[in-house]
């Protein structure tokens, strides 16, 4: 079976957030002329609130190392990490190295924090033991670990390629669904699920007055009830809040305690942007203008998608709940 | 040959080399992209997010520094967009950076500034986070204000690249930070390298300004000044002159309009050390004994010897650099000369190098109880002195340096640049040991900027293996591979802590990059290549000091040009108030 080509025909889509073509990156990765590649799964889930990666280690571990021994397969001259969260190499280690037994995996545990998972990051942290992000383009399928091709893919991406080289894929993804929903934790629905029917069919849609965090708990956008019927963009997390009981203020200093702490602090915008947003919350002086541009070069200019995304949840979050007039 | 490319900046097309950055090819071609983490010594970090361009078919814009161009890119550098992107960006910078621009380096040259004129940046816009950041001191010769660290990172490289890594990145709260080590065997050599690489100026020597008067006001005292050699193709940069432009006789009448009674060069006291060292050359390869003997005319590297490669200390030549055998003849010789009490006799040295102020006060460089060198002032320093002075340097008529330590040979010029000191050393060294006149004074193999070059000599019989280092980081790479016997057989190895020598060194004009280290370098052989005298041992002074003073004082010789070494512990890295 030429598993690239499946990936392409099952239109599977990375499910780290970025939502890149899976078929692409690993072709990209099997083309480059090189005689060692690497190929990472990546187990190193951090986005708060999210634990889908976590729940398919513990109930589908044997179809995420199929998925793994199927790149080993497709992509000559290969070896494999599988990149994992502290916790969760003390949780699974065991079991996935007897799963990947007689193939060339090596389970490693996770460097460094939130954005340790971030893929030139990890290449980064395998070659050297810091997390610190690297410049793209080279991207890492054309110069990854110890400048080799570099397949970084998420754990549910290669649970996907194992699903599909038994044949049993059926278009399912995971969804965590946390905060004030009825029903918390992971949910299988389908891959082209709206985010309203997905809370619908986990009985999960509030009957209250709510919005959701969707895409991720930290990176997640802000969606208002009527917004729901797009799929998400980013992480498969959706996290309800109950609108009435939810101070805006204290959430997004919750989030821009997480970013303060968790971002490199390498680049400009992301170091001083995030720092001033924090600033700005804690007064709670929410000056338009001043997030407007902080906004922008998060955006538009920052080294690593920390940065880039990390605007997100503040932005949607000011204007859908109207909390700043000025703008 | 490169392969030639066309593509188009903002509308107008240009055929490029293909394997260029967008940096380097505006750069070239005079388009105007702000830039303040790039240096051209260093790797590309672009984590500044300044030198954003488009380009058409992306996303986003794309860092200059980081980007190569391609065949038929479409590169627009200027736009409302770009515009507005710099410019937040640029005041976040500020918000980090507290502007104390009436005493800083860059001495209202800096990037930061031009870019704050060029993009109308509300400087202020956000509260200085970091004012109440500390200043720390290491030694007594360096300062890092982190009150004015823009967190570019530079610095923590280039201490890097030194062999150093006293600087390190260090997480506080949940902001990382640029911090000194606290470990107890990494210790900052001074080599001031951090001073000429950061676009910010959060580095400095200590008194870089506020007590820079304080050497000339020395009631009663006769102020002597010393110049190294690498000074006369440096200073003039300080003053818009040409990169390299030698300034000899300006800098003598700089000197002396700035106070000083006496001005001499210390090249002479190159010559000195040359002397010294090439008859140890000559000694331990008789007695094949220490070898190879290692040059320590730069304080930096001798410290790193001493603290890092301790085991190497007995090969360190014993050789007193130029500015303290100088100085110790200043108040020994021309002191006694002219009748003058030496304790009367206060010797200023203009340094290329902020190490030097770390040299003179070691003990053992003093002379009969007293300092050889009593202050240093950096290049920097000094021409900021005349600045404050008001002395208008470029307008100034040369003058002529004062009687006895006028007149170097070429040798004691070169001494500024990498190889300087092992061609000097082996134009005397050869002809002590084969009795031979050497022909052929000029020693190309171990010129120039390469990081360590390695040469073979025919002396009489026999060829002896040496090595030339400029960079500290690359002496760390040879002795690591001499300590692991992956590298031997040498008879001598120059170092220099600073790329190019002393020509680049921590205390020389901002900015210093390779292509000018290069130019000032050059002048110095051009001034070399049309002197008379070329050989240390030539010059008449060396010969007549040497002939009617140290033989019949041989204990006080020992004294002016020898000194020695010990381990040392770590130096003192203290938070100022």
């Amino acid at each position: 079976m030429d598993i690239i080509k499946e990936l392409k025909r099952h239109d599977i889509l990375g499910r780290s957030g970025s939502g890149f073509p899976a078929h692409l990156k690993w072709q990209m990765v099997k083309n480059c002329n090189a005689s060692q590649k690497f190929i990472v799964c990546n187990g190193s889930e951090g986005e708060p609130k999210n634990y889908k990666d976590k729940y398919i280690l513990k109930k589908y571990p044997e179809y995420v190392v199929e998925g793994i021994k199927q790149a080993l397969l497709a992509i000559p001259n290969s070896t494999a990490f599988f990149y994992l969260r502290k916790d969760y190499y003390r949780k699974f280690g065991r079991k996935l190295r007897k799963l990947s037994w007689g193939c060339d995996i090596e389970i490693t545990k996770k460097i460094g924090r939130y954005l340790g998972g971030e893929e030139t990051t990890i290449c980064e942290a395998i070659e050297t033991g810091t997390a610190e992000p690297r410049i793209k383009p080279p991207y890492p399928a054309q110069k990854g670990i110890l400048g080799c091709p570099t397949l970084v893919s998420n754990v549910e991406t290669f649970y996907c390629a194992g699903k599909i080289a038994r044949g049993e894929y059926k278009g399912e993804r995971f969804y965590t669904i946390e905060g004030g929903a009825k029903k918390r934790g992971v949910f299988k629905a389908s891959k082209d699920a709206t985010i309203k029917q997905i809370l619908e069919e986990t009985n999960n849609l509030p009957k209250f007055d709510f919005f959701v965090q969707a895409g991720g708990g930290a990176m997640g956008e802000i969606l208002l009830p009527k917004e729901l019927d797009k799929q998400i963009e980013g992480i498969g997390c959706i996290v309800v809040f109950n609108r009435k009981k939810t101070d805006p203020i204290k959430l997004m200093k919750q989030w821009a305690a997480f970013f303060l702490a968790e971002n490199c602090d390498k680049c400009t915008p992301c170091r001083e942007g995030i720092y001033r947003i924090n600033e700005i919350i804690s007064k709670k002086e929410l000056d338009g203008k001043t997030l407007d541009d902080l906004f922008f070069v998060l955006e538009k200019t920052s080294l690593c998608p920390l940065g880039k995304n990390a605007f997100r949840p503040f932005e949607t979050l000011i204007k859908k709940l109207g909390l700043c007039r000025k703008r | 040959m490169q392969k030639k490319i066309s593509i188009t900046i903002n509308n107008k097309k240009y055929r490029v080399d293909g394997d260029k950055t967008i940096l380097e090819v505006c750069k070239e071609n005079r388009i105007d992209i702000p830039a303040l983490c790039y240096h051209s010594d260093l790797d590309i970090k672009a984590n500044c997010r300044m030198c954003l361009v488009k380009i058409e078919g992306e996303i986003g814009f794309k860092t200059a520094c980081s980007t190569k161009v391609c065949d038929k890119m479409n590169i627009t550098t200027e736009s409302k967009e770009i515009t507005r992107a710099r410019k937040i960006n640029l005041e976040l910078i500020f918000s980090q950076h507290k502007e104390e621009c009436f005493d800083c380096v860059w001495n209202y040259n800096c990037e930061l500034l031009r870019l704050a004129k060029k993009y109308k940046v509300k400087i202020n816009r956000f509260q200085d986070r970091k004012t109440k950041y500390p200043v720390y001191r290491f030694g007594n010769v360096i300062e890092f204000d982190s009150s004015k660290c823009i967190d570019c990172r530079n610095c923590v490289e280039v201490c890097h690249n030194q062999g150093v890594d006293f600087l390190e990145v260090k997480e506080r709260g949940s902001l990382f930070q640029v911090l000194p080590s606290y470990k107890k065997n990494i210790d900052c050599i001074y080599c001031g390298q951090c001073i000429t690489h950061c676009p910010a100026g959060a580095f400095e020597t200590k008194d870089e300004f506020e007590n820079i008067e304080r050497p000339l006001k020395r009631k009663g005292k006769i102020l002597v000044a010393q110049f190294a050699p690498s000074i006369r193709s440096s200073i003039g940069e300080e003053f818009g002159m040409k990169e390299g432009k030698i300034v000899t006789g300006k800098l003598v009448a700089a000197l002396r309009k700035a106070g000083f009674d006496k001005v001499f060069d210390t090249s002479v006291g190159a010559d000195f050390t040359t002397v010294t060292e090439a008859e140890e050359v000559v000694e331990r390869i008789k007695q094949d004994r220490n070898l190879p003997i290692l040059t320590s005319c730069c304080p930096s590297w001798v410290k790193y010897v001493e603290q890092r490669y301790p085991e190497f200390i007995p090969n360190l030549s014993s050789a007193r650099s130029p500015q303290t055998i100088l100085g110790a003849l200043i108040k020994t010789y021309w002191a006694q000369e002219n009748n003058i009490n030496p304790e009367k006799i206060y010797v200023v040295s203009i340094m290329p190098c902020t190490s030097k102020k770390y040299e003179i006060e070691r003990p053992q460089m003093k002379i009969q109880g007293m300092k050889s060198v009593d202050y240093v002032l950096t290049t920097r320093e000094f021409a900021r002195l005349l600045m404050k002075k008001k002395i208008d340097f470029t307008k100034l008529e040369s003058e002529k340096l004062d009687a006895m330590f006028d007149s170097p040979s070429g040798a004691g010029i070169i001494y500024g640049a990498t190889g300087g000191v092992m061609e000097s050393a082996f134009r005397t060294a050869f002809e002590k040991l084969t009795g031979e006149t050497l022909q052929k004074v000029d020693f190309k193999e171990i010129r120039g900027m390469k990081d360590i070059k390695e040469a073979e000599v025919k002396i009489g019989s026999g060829v002896k293996k040496i090595a030339v280092v400029n960079g500290l980081g690359n002496a760390k790479k040879l002795f690591d591979d001499i300590r692991a016997g992956k590298r031997y057989g040498y008879a001598c190895i120059e170092v220099m802590a600073c790329p190019g020598g002393c020509i680049g060194g921590g205390g020389q004009p901002i900015p210093t990059d390779e292509k000018i280290r290069i130019k000032r370098a050059e002048s110095l052989y051009s001034i070399d290549r049309q002197k008379k005298v070329r050989k240390a041992h030539e010059n008449p002074i060396v010969k007549r000091i040497y002939r009617n003073y140290f033989s019949k004082n041989q204990e006080l010789a020992r004294e002016i040009l020898h000194t020695s070494y010990s381990r040392k512990p770590k130096g003192s890295v203290r938070k100022l108030d």
